[in-house]
């Protein structure tokens, strides 16, 4: 028998050799591929001392409770699931229907978001948490609109138009806290607006309507690009923020008193 | 008796939240592990386990019942981790990384132990650090998980063959760096 090659020594090592005898007695006979399968052996036994922190019986219990409150409601769910398929896309149709209006009614009733960078530049501290409120806004609705088109689903091609109007006035918005944040040092905020942007162009100049295959590929990029868990990670660490600097502010005014 | 994943999913996917607590505590463990051992760090475990958990609740609708949870999870926990060990590449330049060993508890080895354990342990996670993405999660699968390469590649959504060459390479590398340690060991 020919010596065996690093390959079949690997797969010999995790069992997976298709010819596991004969790779045993050539073991057994060759020098050259017991020393470089100890060699392998060896070098993974080293690799196996790397510890690893364990966690205790109580830790899915643990982690239950740090997601329990951020778990998207699956509202309505137990009944949507359980209708004929085409009266379930005639609720999803009345949800979206629903979903357009209260977008609309909350477009009417924000703040607009230049308002909010043209008091951040006038006074950077009381600005700095206007910023911070209404980036952690932005951040929520750019998330709502990228949600909903992973989670979109269509036997056929789907109109994104809706989503796609939304994309475009998160655009405009998103250059305008971008340059804020750049303006004021905030380097992850700007990074990570920097790549929602691009992801919500691409969102604007797609086609109205997604194939299926054209819809998994923008799911599959979302994902890819991880970019759902960079807002999310960015969103909760400007609540933080903000939550920081309400508490601090009555200190400092009490103290002024 | 106790119900299985795909029967617990069933009811989660109804919006039972309590069935999906089950899968949490069932699987949080096992999740946690093998975010550590991709990104090497307790809190980007932590943070990964979080996330993947609450991606897999929003996707739940896409899991197809004849697959394994447990394995479409852990490909949910490695594209997170993914994107963890990308961002921590960005920040690197930043901020030093954490060494993912000094907060564990101590087995009061002697000095010589910690300076040799210690350099040991840094010089494996040099060497795991080393491996590509692709390399670093086939092979965590692989060795630590205990998946047979068919399941790795599925796992990671790709052919077998790829997930094969991905661990060639990673216990190749791996092999190589860790070489001079090893023969010291002996």
């Amino acid at each position: 028998m020919n010596h065996l090659s690093e390959e079949q020594l690997i797969l010999h090592y995790y069992d997976e050799e298709e010819d596991a005898l004969a790779a045993e007695r050539h073991l057994g006979e060759c020098e050259a591929c017991r020393a470089l399968y100890g060699s392998l052996q060896r070098a993974l036994n080293v690799v196996d001392s790397l510890p690893v922190p364990e966690p205790g019986a109580e830790y899915g219990e643990q982690v239950w409770r740090r997601i329990e409150h951020r778990l998207p409601a699956r509202r309505g769910a137990r009944w949507v699931w359980a209708l004929p398929a085409p009266w379930r896309w005639a609720a999803a149709g009345a949800a979206f229907a629903a979903l357009l209006v209260a977008a609309f009614l909350a477009g009417r009733f924000y703040p607009h978001p230049r308002q909010a960078a043209q008091l951040a530049a006038a006074d950077p501290q009381a600005g700095e948490r206007i910023l911070l409120v209404a980036v952690g806004d932005y951040l929520e609705r750019s998330q709502m609109v990228l949600i909903e088109l992973a989670n979109a689903r269509s036997p056929g091609s789907l109109d994104i138009s809706a989503e796609q109007e939304r994309a475009v006035d998160l655009v405009s918005e998103n250059r305008l806290y971008r340059q804020t944040a750049g303006h004021t040092g905030d380097a992850a905020v700007a990074s990570v607006l920097d790549e929602l942007e691009r992801v919500l162009l691409d969102i604007t100049h797609a086609p109205s309507r997604l194939s299926p295959g054209e819809l998994d590929k923008l799911r599959q990029r979302l994902e890819a690009e991880g970019i759902l868990f960079k807002i999310r990670v960015l969103g909760s660490n400007v609540r933080n923020q903000e939550e920081k600097g309400s508490e601090v502010a009555p200190r400092a005014a009490g103290q002024k008193l | 008796m106790e119900l299985t994943d795909s029967a617990i999913v069933t009811k989660a996917r109804l919006g039972d939240a309590d069935a999906f607590r089950v899968l949490v505590e069932r699987h949080g463990r096992p999740l946690f592990r093998l975010a550590f051992r991709m990104t090497g760090n307790q809190q980007d475990a932590e943070d990964v386990v979080q996330e993947s958990f609450l991606r897999a609740w929003r996707q739940l609708g896409r899991f197809d019942d004849r697959a394994s949870f447990g394995t479409w999870l852990y490909r949910i926990a490695t594209n997170c981790s993914l994107d963890v060990m990308r961002s921590r590449k960005r920040r690197s330049a930043d901020a030093q990384v954490e060494d993912p060993v000094l907060s564990l508890p101590s087995g009061d080895p002697t000095p010589e132990r910690v300076a040799m354990s210690g350099e040991v342990r840094e010089r494996v996670a040099e060497a795991m650090d080393e491996l590509s993405a692709a390399e670093r999660t086939a092979f965590v699968l692989r060795h630590f998980e205990g998946m047979r390469i068919e399941e790795v590649g599925r796992a990671l959504g790709c052919q077998p063959g790829a997930a094969k060459h991905s661990v060639f390479r990673a216990v190749r590398k791996l092999r190589r760096a860790l070489e001079p340690v090893a023969s010291g060991a002996r």
